[in-house]
């Protein structure tokens, strides 16, 4: 049996597995302002997201409490980290670039701000090959949105 | 049908060559496909049969007085003849054309449930049933103040029959509607005895036969049964028809579901009075072509024989088993008697959806998720698994693959 998993690289970087086995935010914050769930009713995963905000309005803090795929703990931790500082329309704006990214693979339009994160955020491009597999990077960012909106619950896509 | 080996006329290289996509690559590998329990492929004598039609046979049936029509007509009612001797339907009358399982369900929710079940009654199901078998339930639950009541299995996987009579015991049940063979767990249930004791507690009995009439024959009199209900697409036949097979006073006394055309025998704008059954049951223009093609698929079946095609799930079965249960950190869900062939896993290292994705890099085709039966994964503690099913045209070759490429998997997420 030669090839198969070797190419699978490029979907599961070892950034994914790793953070997908040991994220770093994969927890509920002791204190926070606010919360939101996500629900992927078709494949069961299911995350809430805390956010707790710096006085300047700025995200101070983000932890999950996820149940899912190793993509989707991944893609929880990674969006955790990369968005710590960043004000909520910022984090919002990254958001939409890292849709794009997932979705075709790039993200040509994408702001020069956001390089930095984006590259972070860049071992999760792979998943475009899966069209099924793409709401599981993108299901904690609808929560996190959700959240910083002082929703719930996040809409299904 | 406890004899393993397949029998000599099985020739399972000249069934492949039957199915043109299993010549297809995927991923640049052969494409070893592992998901006929979602939904089979197709035979060419299926594919022919429908195309044929097209190309020269077909009209709108049971309509037109000219000579497509009345050939048209003729084709589509030999599917009916086709699935009454399937099933050993004791009258061709008794067989309702549907689009699939989940629309035989309602139809019986709908118009026995809602018509011949009172208020105060109570439906009893099985705790391994496929949502098609318990939404309707609920739906009827909450509009018409059925209880519904639910069947618990064992960790093997099997019904508890002590608990299913004890839940029969008061006499409110008035409708058993439990599957006959689990799309999870692979678990055959014991109709005849489920329908016994269902009658003798004064009970009707429906079984979601959707996925058992795909490895074993079934025979509605030997069962006793009161409905059945199946699905084309899973018996190798086209998607869009399925089978309510019901005992003729049952249809006589069940109200339509739907109307329309062709479900009458007349109309003014004071009253509509019901064609016969089981047209009173098939409003609208039917699934034509489906149907010529779904009595293709059941002559394909035929032609192999039922003891051939038990035969040789079981042996694959019993090698899954053997070979996945061999692999460390891999959990098989359910261990029953009697089953057939489908093998639902999952793995302590990797989310289902990722040995999926995986897998389907080795050109293996396998469902992952919940398989539309979220209460059922919920009983095993569990959200998701990937599965593994079966058809006429899977070899011990293929579930090598599987075996081979899941030790690689489970390497992968160490
Ligand atoms: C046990 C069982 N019941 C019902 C169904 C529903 O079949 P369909 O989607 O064709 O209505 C399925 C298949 O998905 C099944 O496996």
């Amino acid at each position: 049996m030669s090839g198969g998993l070797d190419d699978l690289r490029d979907l599961y970087q070892d950034v994914i597995l790793d953070h997908g086995r040991h994220p770093r935010h994969g927890h509920r914050l002791a204190t926070f302002d606010a919360s939101a769930k996500g629900d992927n009713p078709m494949c069961g995963d299911r995350v809430e997201v805390f956010v707790r905000h710096a006085p300047d309005g700025t995200i101070a803090e983000t932890g999950f409490d996820a149940r899912g795929c190793a993509i989707s703990i991944a893609s929880a931790d990674l969006m955790a980290e990369t968005v710590t500082g960043k004000r909520p329309d910022d984090a919002r704006a990254l958001f939409a670039a890292f849709r794009d990214l997932v979705r075709t693979g790039a993200c040509p339009a994408c702001d020069a701000a956001l390089a930095d994160p984006l590259e972070r955020l860049a071992p999760l491009a792979g998943v475009h090959e899966y069209p099924s597999r793409v709401k599981c990077a993108t299901l904690p960012w609808h929560a996190l949105i959700a959240a910083l909106d002082g929703a719930q619950e996040a809409s299904s896509e | 049908m406890n004899d393993m080996t397949p029998s000599p006329g099985f020739d399972v290289d000249r069934i492949r060559a039957d199915f043109p996509i299993l010549r297809q690559t995927v991923r640049g590998k052969p494409l070893v496909f592992l998901d006929s329990a979602a939904s089979a492929q197709k035979p060419v004598a299926v594919i022919e049969a429908m195309k044929t039609a097209m190309e020269t046979q077909y009209a709108n049936v049971h309509r037109g007085l000219h000579w497509m029509s009345e050939r048209t007509t003729e084709a589509y009612e030999a599917a009916r003849d086709a699935v009454a001797a399937l099933m050993n339907a004791p009258d061709r009358h008794e067989i309702v054309f549907v689009r699939n399982s989940t629309e035989a369900l309602n139809l019986v929710a709908h118009s026995y449930g809602r018509h011949l079940l009172r208020p105060g009654q109570a439906v009893l199901i099985s705790a391994m049933e496929h949502h098609s078998n318990i939404v309707p339930w609920l739906m009827l639950r909450d509009s018409h103040g059925i209880e519904l009541r639910v069947a618990p299995i064992s960790d093997a996987g099997e019904l508890d029959m002590a608990a299913f009579e004890a839940l029969l015991e008061d006499g409110k049940v008035g409708l058993v509607s439990i599957t006959h063979m689990s799309n999870v767990l692979g678990t055959y249930t014991p109709a005849e005895r489920i329908a016994r004791i269902a009658h003798a507690h004064g009970a009707k009995v429906m079984f979601d036969g959707s996925q058992a009439i795909v490895h074993r024959a079934v025979d509605v009199q030997a069962i006793d049964a009161d409905f059945y209900a199946w699905t084309g697409h899973k018996l190798y036949g086209p998607t869009g028809i399925g089978v309510l097979w019901a005992r003729r006073e049952l249809l006589e006394r069940m109200p339509p579901f739907l109307g329309g055309g062709e479900m009458i025998s007349s109309v003014s704008y004071e009253r509509a009075t019901w064609a016969a059954v089981p047209h009173k049951f098939e409003a609208g223009t039917p699934a034509i072509l489906e149907g010529i093609g779904l009595k293709a698929a059941i002559d394909y079946v035929r032609a192999i024989g039922y003891p051939a095609i038990a035969a040789h799930e079981a042996a694959l079965t019993e090698h899954a088993l053997a070979s996945l249960s061999a692999i460390e950190g891999l959990r098989i869900l359910g261990a029953a008697q009697d089953r057939g062939g489908v093998v639902s896993f999952a793995l302590d290292r990797a989310h289902a959806h990722d040995v999926a994705t995986l897998l389907d890099r080795f050109g293996i085709a396998v469902r992952a998720g919940h398989h539309c039966a979220e209460p059922l994964m919920h009983r095993f503690g569990l959200e998701s698994t990937a599965r593994a099913s079966f058809g006429v045209y899977t070899t011990q070759a293929e579930i090598d693959t599987l075996a081979t490429a899941l030790v690689r998997v489970r390497e992968f997420f160490a």
